[in-house]
C-alpha cells in the first residue's frame, strides 16, 4: 500500500497540470469565441496556395 | 430617350451581390479564370480587390450575399484619415512601442465566409501583425506596425472588399463582462479538478469508516482532502465570499450568505475535525457545492453576456465624428469638441450626431430609433432634429442646439437608469426565506450543541456537525437554481434568452402583457400591401414602372417597392427627379411618370384621384403613394408595417390563459387601432410618449397585475425598467435589450407562450424541490438533533436528497412545450 504516496501525488501532478493547461487556455483567448472555429475548418486554404502557384 | 431592348434582358444576377444587372450595363470581373456579370463599378471594383488578393474562395464557401456596394465615397476616404490622429486613437488604440493595437466593429458581416475573407486580406497587407475575426461579435483585433502603415490604410483595405470598419472604443462594462467571464472558468477549472481530487480521497474515506483504515491512510488523505480544499475556498468560491459580506455589510441575509455559512462551517467543522482526530470531514462536499453553485452562477453570466453584446448598438447610435462647417470649408471633428450654435452638415445616411436645427436642406429622418415613429418623419429649414436619428434622404445642415447630457437621447437614458432603480423585489422575498431558515438552524444548532455538551456527552460535536451537514440548504439551495438553468437552456434554444435571474418567476406569474406596437406585434418596417390599378394598366406593370422610378431612392417605401417586384429590373429611368418628402418623377422607356403623394403627383401629370377610396385606405393607418403619366392616374399603392407571423394565435392563447393583453404605442391612432382591432385587443393606447407609457404601466401594478411589457426601441426602454418582466426584442433596436430581463431573438412571439408555458411547470418543479427539500429537513432534522444520525449519513442523506432535486429538475429538459 506504500505505492500510494507516489501514486497520489502523480495524481496531483496530473490534476495541477490539467488546471494550468486550462488557464493558458483561457488567457490565450481560446474561448472568446466558440462559434467561429467551426466553420473555419470548412475553409480550406489551399486553394490560395494553388493560384498563387498558377500565377508562377 | 427610348430604349426598345428592354425585353431582351439576361437573367443572370450580379456575381457578387446576387441584385439583377440593369439593362445597358455590362461590368464584368474575370474569377476562377472565368468572366462574372457585375452590377455596378462598386461591385466590380470589391471583387477585383477580392481576386486580386487571391481569395476567390470566399465565392464559393459563401452562404449569403453582400448588401450591394455603395463606391467608397471620397468624403469617406477622407473622414477616414481623423483616425491616424494621435489625439482621436487615444480612445481606442493601444500603443506598445511601434506595435499599435485596435479593436474594429465590422458591418456587414453575414456568414463565415466573410470572416475568412476579411482575415486573410488583412493578413496580407504589409505591416499588419496580426490580425483576427470574432465571428459572435463581428470584431476585428488588429496589431499593426505604425512605422509600416496608417490605421486610415487598414480601413480603406476593408471597405476595398465591401465591409465597413469602425474603430470600437470598448465601453468599460463589456471589458468588465470580459474579465469576469474568464475569472469565472478558472474558478471552475479550480473547483472542477480539484474537487474530483477530494472526491476520490472521500470515496476511500467513506469506504474506510465500512471497512476499517489504516490510521496513518485516513490522516494522509484527511491532510490531502484539506490541502486541496484550501484553494477551492480561498480562490473558487471567492466570488460568494465577496458578496455575502457585502449582503452583511448593508445587514439583509442574502443568497450568498447562507451559501457561504454553509461552506464556511462544514470547511471550519471538518478542519477541526483532523486537527482534534474525532469525528469526520466533508471536503467533498464543499468542493462540489462550490463547483454547482458555480456553473450555475456561469451560465446565468454568459447568458447576461450574449445580450450585453447587444449594447455596442447604443455606443454606435450616436457617431463619434461629426463633419463641421466653418467659414473656412467642411472639417471633421470629435463630436464631443462640438459646442452650442456650430454647424454641423449631415449627409444622407448619416446618423445625426446632436440635437439640433435644421437651418439648411430639406430631407425625411428616420426617428424610429428614438421616437418609435414606424415612417420617416419630413424635416423642414427651422424644425428640430434629434440626436440618434437617421438622415434618409438629401444632406442637410443643422445648427447645434443641445450636446451632451442636455440632449434627448441622454434625457432617454437618464430616464431609463431611475427606472431600473425602481425595479420590484419579488425576487428578494426567495432570498429572504433562506435566510431566514439558515439563521434558524445556526440557533438551533447551537442550542443542540450546548444541551449535548451539558449532559456531558463526548459525541456533542459529531451530533452538531451532523445536524449542520444534514440540513445544509444544499437541497433548498439547489432546488431553484438547478430548475432554473434547465428552463434557461431550453428556452436558449427555442430563440428567448434570459438575462436576469427573476425573469423566469416572474413570467410564470405575470397576468398583464403590454405589447408595443411598432417591431413587437409588427414586423416594424414597411411592406406593399395592395396595388390598386386605377386605369388600363396591370398591377404587375405598375408596380414595376414604380420599381425601376425608385431604384436609386433609399427611401423606406421606395425599398419596399423595389422589394415586391416580382420581375427583374430591367430598365434604368432616365431624367430622374427626386423631391424629398414628396416622390419622384422621371422617364420609365421613353414615357413620363410620376409617384408619390396624391398632391405631388397631381401637380406633376394633372391626373386625379377619388380622394374618398384614398382616404379610406389611409384611413387604417397605412401609407399611399400614387402613380401617373401624363393626365392618367394608373394605380395606388398601399404600404404598411405587417404584421408578425402568428401573432394573433398568440394574444389568442394568452387571452385564452386568463391574462390581459394591451397594446401600447407611440404611433398614430388609425395605425394602433388597425392592429388592435385584428388582434382583439381592447382599449389600444396610441401616441403615447415615453412618460405616457412608464405611467400607463405604474397604473397597472397599483392595481396589483404583474405587468410584462414586451417592445423595443429606446422609447421603451424606462417603461421596460419599471415593468415587472422586460422582453425585448432581439431584432429589433438593439439597445432596449441593455434593460431586459428577457431578450425574443427570432421573427416572431411564439417562444413567449412556449416560454410561458415552461416556466410554469419550472416553477411547479421549484415548489415540489422546495416542498421535498422542506420534508427531508423537517424528518433529518429531529433525528439528527436527538443524535440518531451519524455524520456519515448525514453526508449521504445530504447528498441524496440533493440528488433527487437535481433530478427532478432534470425532468424539465424533456418536458413537452
Amino acid at each position: 500500500m506504500e505505492v500510494i504516496y507516489i501514486l497520489i501525488p502523480i495524481a496531483l501532478l496530473i490534476a495541477i497540470g490539467a488546471i494550468a493547461l486550462f488557464f493558458w487556455a483561457i488567457k490565450s483567448g481560446q474561448f472568446d469565441d466558440l462559434e467561429g472555429p467551426a466553420h473555419r475548418i470548412l475553409m480550406d486554404e489551399d486553394g490560395i496556395k494553388e493560384e498563387h502557384e498558377s500565377d508562377q | 430617350m427610348h430604349n426598345p431592348t428592354h425585353h431582351t434582358t439576361s437573367n443572370t444576377p450580379c456575381f457578387h451581390c446576387g441584385l439583377p444587372i440593369p439593362q445597358g450595363i455590362s461590368f464584368s470581373t474575370i474569377i476562377d479564370e472565368k468572366a462574372q456579370p457585375m452590377c455596378c463599378p462598386g461591385c466590380k471594383a470589391v471583387a477585383s480587390a477580392i481576386v486580386a488578393a487571391g481569395l476567390q474562395g470566399y465565392y464559393r464557401h459563401r452562404t449569403g450575399n453582400p448588401d450591394r456596394v455603395q463606391e467608397a465615397l471620397p468624403e469617406f476616404l477622407q473622414e477616414i484619415t481623423i483616425y491616424d490622429n494621435p489625439e482621436v486613437q487615444k480612445q481606442f488604440v493601444v500603443h506598445e512601442g511601434d506595435v499599435s493595437e485596435a479593436s474594429l466593429i465590422l458591418e456587414n458581416i453575414v456568414c463565415a465566409a466573410c470572416v475568412w475573407l476579411t482575415e486573410k486580406h488583412l493578413q496580407q497587407l504589409p505591416g499588419i501583425i496580426s490580425a483576427s475575426v470574432n465571428y459572435s461579435t463581428g470584431r476585428a483585433r488588429v496589431r499593426w506596425d505604425k512605422t509600416k502603415i496608417k490605421l486610415s490604410k487598414i480601413i480603406e483595405a476593408v471597405a476595398a472588399i465591401g465591409y465597413r470598419a469602425h474603430p470600437y472604443d470598448p465601453n468599460r462594462q463589456q471589458a468588465l463582462f470580459e474579465r469576469e467571464r474568464s475569472r469565472y472558468l478558472k474558478r471552475l477549472a479550480v473547483a472542477g479538478a480539484l474537487g474530483m481530487q477530494v472526491m476520490i480521497l472521500a470515496v476511500a474515506l467513506y469506504g474506510g469508516e465500512w471497512w476499517t483504515i489504516e490510521t496513518r491512510f485516513k490522516h494522509f488523505f484527511q491532510w490531502l482532502s484539506l490541502g486541496l480544499t484550501l484553494p477551492i475556498i480561498t480562490y473558487a468560491a471567492q466570488p460568494f465570499f465577496i458578496s455575502a459580506w457585502r449582503d452583511l455589510m448593508r445587514a439583509h441575509a442574502g443568497m450568498d450568505v447562507p451559501v457561504t455559512l454553509g461552506i464556511s462551517i462544514a470547511f471550519i467543522a471538518s478542519t477541526w475535525a483532523i486537527f482534534t482526530g474525532k469525528g469526520d470531514v466533508y471536503f467533498d462536499s464543499v468542493a462540489m457545492f462550490v463547483f454547482f453553485l458555480l456553473s450555475a452562477r456561469f451560465l446565468e453570466l454568459a447568458a447576461r453576456k450574449k445580450s450585453s453584446e447587444t449594447m455596442e448598438a447604443l455606443t454606435r447610435i450616436t457617431p463619434l465624428m461629426a463633419t463641421r462647417i466653418t467659414e473656412t470649408g467642411e472639417e471633421v471633428v470629435p463630436v464631443n469638441e462640438l459646442v452650442i450654435n456650430d454647424s454641423v452638415l449631415v449627409r444622407a445616411g448619416e446618423t445625426v450626431p446632436i440635437d439640433g436645427k435644421l437651418v439648411e436642406g430639406r430631407s425625411s429622418l428616420d426617428e424610429s430609433l428614438v421616437t418609435g415613429e414606424s415612417m420617416p418623419v419630413t424635416k423642414d429649414i427651422g424644425d428640430m432634429v434629434i440626436g440618434g436619428t437617421i438622415n434618409r434622404e438629401s444632406p442637410v445642415t443643422l445648427q447645434v442646439i443641445q450636446i451632451g447630457q442636455d440632449t434627448v437621447l441622454a434625457t432617454m437614458m437618464r430616464l431609463l437608469d431611475r427606472a431600473q432603480a425602481e425595479k420590484p423585489t419579488i425576487a428578494l422575498l426567495t432570498d429572504r426565506i433562506a435566510g431566514h431558515f439558515v439563521t434558524a438552524i445556526l440557533l438551533l444548532a447551537v442550542v443542540v450543541a450546548g444541551y449535548w455538551w451539558s449532559r456531558g456527552s463526548d459525541q456533542w460535536l459529531a451530533i452538531t456537525i451532523a445536524l449542520l451537514v444534514v440540513t445544509c440548504p444544499c437541497a433548498l439551495s439547489l432546488a431553484t437554481p438547478s430548475a432554473m438553468s434547465v428552463v434557461t437552456g431550453r428556452l436558449s434554444a427555442l430563440g428567448l434568452l434570459t438575462v436576469r435571474g427573476h425573469a423566469l418567476e416572474t413570467l410564470a406569474r405575470c397576468t398583464h402583457f403590454v405589447f408595443d406596437k411598432t417591431g413587437t406585434l409588427t414586423q416594424g418596417e414597411l411592406k406593399l400591401l395592395k396595388v390598386h390599378p386605377f386605369g388600363e394598366y396591370h398591377a404587375d406593370q405598375c408596380l414595376r414602372i414604380a420599381a425601376i422610378l425608385e431604384w436609386q431612392s433609399e427611401h423606406p417605401i421606395a425599398q419596399a417597392l423595389r422589394n415586391a417586384t416580382a420581375a427583374p429590373v430591367t430598365s434604368i429611368a432616365a431624367d430622374v427627379i427626386n423631391t424629398p418628402g414628396s416622390g419622384m418623377c422621371g422617364r420609365v422607356d421613353g414615357k413620363y411618370y410620376a409617384i408619390g403623394t396624391p398632391a405631388f403627383v397631381k401637380g406633376k401629370t394633372g391626373a386625379g384621384f377619388d380622394s374618398n377610396s384614398l382616404t379610406a385606405l389611409q384611413n387604417q393607418g397605412h401609407s399611399v403613394v400614387v402613380l401617373a403619366s401624363n393626365n392618367e392616374a394608373l394605380a395606388a399603392f398601399v404600404l404598411g408595417d405587417v404584421m408578425r407571423k402568428h401573432t394573433a394565435t398568440v394574444i389568442q392563447q394568452l387571452k385564452l390563459a386568463g391574462i390581459s393583453c394591451s397594446v401600447l404605442s407611440g404611433d398614430q391612432q388609425a395605425a394602433v387601432r388597425n392592429v388592435a382591432n385584428i388582434l382583439g385587443i381592447d382599449k389600444p393606447v396610441w401616441e403615447a410618449t415615453p412618460e405616457d407609457k412608464l405611467k400607463y404601466v405604474q397604473r397597472l401594478q397599483q392595481d396589483g397585475a404583474t405587468v410584462a411589457m414586451i417592445g423595443d426601441g429606446i422609447n421603451d426602454a424606462p417603461v421596460m425598467g419599471a415593468a415587472h418582466l422586460s422582453v425585448a426584442m432581439g431584432s429589433g433596436t438593439q439597445l432596449a435589450t441593455a434593460t431586459a430581463d428577457m431578450i425574443l431573438l427570432g421573427q416572431h412571439l411564439t417562444p413567449l407562450l412556449q416560454g410561458r408555458g415552461l416556466a410554469q411547470k419550472a416553477l411547479g418543479i421549484i415548489k415540489q424541490n422546495i416542498a421535498w427539500a422542506l420534508l427531508y429537513n423537517a424528518i433529518a432534522l429531529p433525528l439528527a438533533a436527538l443524535g440518531y444520525i451519524a455524520p456519515w449519513m448525514a453526508a449521504l442523506g445530504m447528498s441524496a436528497s440533493s440528488l433527487v432535486v437535481i433530478g427532478n429538475a432534470l425532468r424539465l429538459r424533456s418536458l413537452k412545450t
